[in-house]
């Protein structure tokens, strides 16, 4: 057991230093570096702009999307040499979060379905930042029951056309292309109807509207389809097989583990130590320390967590459902972590705005939580995964299993 | 990097769990619990063929000299088979306050009888009710006797060396306290067993009457000993109940699957589901946080009293949750006596407060995790 670099290791990790501090956009370190969660962005620079140029920069020298293989711009790099990337990054490898979807899902996706022809043209550009890529899945009839979405595609010659709407689509309004997930025949049961397409988000008929979220914010998309033509040659799998192919690219979602998951401890831990609490500092309350540590066992936790699954990963083993307790414990860990203290300040806690920018940085947080305990799956799903996969419990009784689409029933009170 | 145990660790964990299943059913387990023998002689016994108790004590000191993380994955299996024996504090805490602090002559008189199993060893810390700290240490120990009384004492009823942290000033600084060295055959401590919340693991008063004791390690650093000595059993410590989490876990989720309600195996509930997958969640944080005390110990890092206070609360938390939540998951038959449930919920609370509380230890963290960032 250790956590010592191997030569190689050592070698990587000191090329990768050097290149970060010879070429990393320097003028947004400290800002990027005080981010949180629930506050992206960039005071004096359009962030999406800044984000595509450092990622076009490491493209070109070769730092891109390590794991993925050389002739797709890749890497060819190893689980335990991403790690390495991500710490040598730091505050940078925040300005990857737009890439996040398109790299760790879409690409791997496109990997396995889409011909070679379409991999070296679509790859590329995508690991390099120049086009981005978004995720088709979710409607409003089907979050967690993703297998339940009603977007029909039907075929029309050589095409298909396209007709329904999306929801909760990240990055949608500035992607170039996605992935999307249709109902090819609803008369069969609804796994086993679905098919996967990949498209040109600035299709004829597809219109993208902003969602506002509760945190002011509009990060994700309703994306509508209308009469959107589809060349066949645009099919990823078979058709009716797209379930499959949604799988793939949800346990691609696994493989994105990385030892620096957000949880908002340190962040608590930096407010408790200067925070004043009855004319001494916070954390030498007995109360308050309490708390802290309980968090941050959970933290620390999390990290090793990862550490391990990161040296099972470098072993040659797969990523399994059990790395779905990443998000289950940040998530919920987070809103309450951002509760507490904005709860510490007292009735100062609600105010926000430039004389209040300590409990803003907490009430962002506080916002934006709850679509962490959402995206990708609830905590509910979560522990579904766990019980179930991990455990070996029984599924849940899911009536609608065996019946046509067409025959579920849509409204639970008539 | 390798975060992970190596084939032969894993290897050694497994012949521990084999030995384990075989010499120490949960029917042996209840023999020490029912009160018909204060711990169980012939598994002690086994243990010391089996190379367990030296496996961190040096060749040169009558022992295996394979190290800590061996240790580790030894003190699991105790904890998932809940040993009835005086491991924890011949191991833990006698063995690694000698290996620390000891004279060669000491070592020499010691180690050899633990890791034969001839001797039993503790630590006697405690003075009633309250958390580790110098100011709570009344002993006195003054021209090499001893003078007053310890409670609780784990395994103190059955100590044949007691390592004892004794009062030698009153500058009100942690120089005023010193380690000692006792042999319980000699005369001058008086035991008594106490009846304890885990009865399958002895609790005893000593009262020390002009004691003859010897000085262990240099006068005045006691208290720095003790601090590490803690560090280093409350990793070991981590691994029990990170074993016996594991193993209440599996109670729970098999007997979710066997037990049959309104037509369905509970288990298939999602309320049952969700309870044992948060059980698997603080047990797998606890696992990894121990695992990084693991590797802490091993290398004597100085991460260690960081990493030994995080594997401390997060695997007493762990513990305590899956263990109560095994009772709930079998409902009323995990309120029985005859279930194993109750014996898991024992050890893991009693285990929760041997080594200072909860409130200690997060004390600790939070002090050391500023150090760090103010460093």
């Amino acid at each position: 057991m250790n956590f010592d670099d191997t030569p190689q290791e050592a070698a990587f990790r000191s090329q990768a230093r050097t290149w970060i501090a010879a070429n990393a956009p320097k003028q947004y370190e400290d800002e990027l570096r005080a981010t949180s969660l629930g506050r992206v962005g960039l005071k004096n620079a359009d962030i999406l702009q800044v984000a595509k140029a450092w990622q076009k920069k490491k493209a070109e020298a070769g730092w891109a999307c390590l794991h993925w293989p050389k002739e797709y711009g890749g890497r060819g790099s190893s689980p335990i040499e991403r790690v390495i990337w991500q710490q040598e990054e730091g505050p940078f490898g925040k300005l990857s979060g737009m890439f996040i979807i398109g790299h760790g899902m879409c690409g791997p996706t496109m990997m396995a379905y889409a011909s070679e022809e379409h991999k070296r043209q679509y790859l590329p550009p995508l690991a390099s930042g120049e086009k981005v890529w978004c995720q088709l899945f979710s409607e409003p009839a089907g979050g967690s029951d993703v297998a339940g979405l009603r977007t029909r595609a039907e075929k029309r010659g050589e095409d298909w056309v396209i007709n329904g709407q999306k929801i909760w689509t990240s990055g949608a309004h500035y992607s170039d292309y996605g992935i999307l997930l249709t109902r090819t025949d609803p008369t069969v049961p609804k796994h086993k109807g679905l098919t996967m397409f990949f498209l040109d988000m600035k299709s004829p008929g597809v219109d993208i509207r902003p969602i506002k979220q509760a945190s002011g914010h509009s990060d994700f998309n309703e994306v509508y389809f209308t009469d959107v033509v589809i060349p066949d040659s645009q099919r990823l799998g078979t058709v009716n097989d797209g379930w499959n192919v949604a799988l793939t690219t949800l346990m691609n979602e696994r493989m994105s583990i990385g030892a620096g998951v957000a949880t908002g401890v340190p962040e608590l831990f930096d407010f408790c130590s200067n925070l004043m609490l009855d004319d001494r500092p916070a954390i030498e309350d007995r109360n308050v320390r309490s708390r802290l540590a309980s968090w941050a066992v959970r933290a620390s936790g999390l990290k090793y967590t990862s550490i391990r699954a990161i040296s099972a990963l470098s072993k040659g083993e797969r990523p399994g459902p059990e790395n779905s307790i990443g998000k289950l414990v940040a998530g919920p860990m987070i809103q309450d972590v951002a509760a507490y203290a904005l709860d510490l300040q007292g009735a100062a806690g609600v105010l926000s705005g430039p004389e209040a920018e300590l409990a803003g940085k907490f009430q962002a947080m506080l916002l934006r939580a709850p679509g962490t305990r959402v995206e990708g799956g609830t905590d509910e799903i979560m522990r579904n995964i766990i019980a179930e996969r991990v455990l070996g419990l029984p599924g849940d009784i899911r009536v609608d299993k065996d019946l046509p689409f067409n025959q579920v029933p849509t409204k639970g009170r008539n | 990097m390798n975060f992970d145990f190596s084939d032969d660790q894993k290897q050694l964990r497994d012949q521990a769990r084999k030995f384990l299943a075989e010499k120490c059913p949960p029917k042996a387990v209840r023999v020490v619990l029912d009160g018909q023998a204060p711990y169980d002689r012939a598994l002690w016994k086994g243990f010391a063929e089996m190379g367990f108790l030296g496996v961190a004590i040096p060749e040169e000191y009558g022992g295996a000299g394979a190290g800590h993380l061996e240790l580790c994955v030894i003190a699991e299996e105790v904890g998932r088979a809940l040993a009835p024996v005086p491991f924890s504090s011949t191991v833990y805490l006698a063995a690694e306050a000698l290996m620390l602090a000891g004279s060669d002559a000491q070592k020499q008189a010691w180690l050899p009888k633990i890791a034969s199993g001839e001797a039993i060893g503790t630590l006697a810390l405690f003075e009633g009710t309250g958390n580790p700290s110098p100011k709570a240490i009344k002993v006195e120990a003054a021209n090499g006797v001893l003078n007053g009384t310890k409670k609780p004492v784990a395994d103190g009823a059955i100590a044949d060396l007691i390592i004892v942290a004794a009062r030698t000033g009153s500058t009100g600084r942690d120089s005023d306290i010193s380690l000692f060295l006792v042999d319980a055959k000699a005369g001058g401590v008086e035991a008594k067993a106490l009846t304890n919340l885990d009865p399958t693991r002895g609790q005893a008063e000593l009262t020390f009457k002009n004691c003859k004791a010897e000085p262990l390690g240099a006068a005045g650093e006691g208290w720095s000993i003790l601090t590490e000595v803690l560090d280093r059993a409350a990793v070991l410590t981590a691994f029990e109940q990170v074993g016996g989490s594991d193993r209440a876990l599996e109670m729970g989720r098999d007997y979710a699957l066997d037990r049959i309600a309104f037509g369905r195996p509970i288990g298939s509930f999602q309320a049952v589901k969700h309870m044992l997958a948060d059980m698997y969640v603080s047990a797998t944080l606890a696992r990894s946080n121990s695992y990084y005390g693991a590797w802490a110990l091993s290398t004597n890092a100085p991460e260690l009293p960081e990493a030994a206070a995080s594997a401390r609360i997060s695997a007493t938390q762990a513990f305590q949750h899956c263990s109560k939540n095994n009772i709930q998951v079998h409902g009323g038959m995990g309120f029985t006596w005859e279930f194993d449930c109750h014996m898991y919920y024992r050890r893991a609370n009693a285990l929760a407060l041997g080594l200072g509380s909860l409130s200690y230890w997060e004390d600790q963290l939070i002090d050391r995790m500023r150090k760090r960032n103010a460093a």
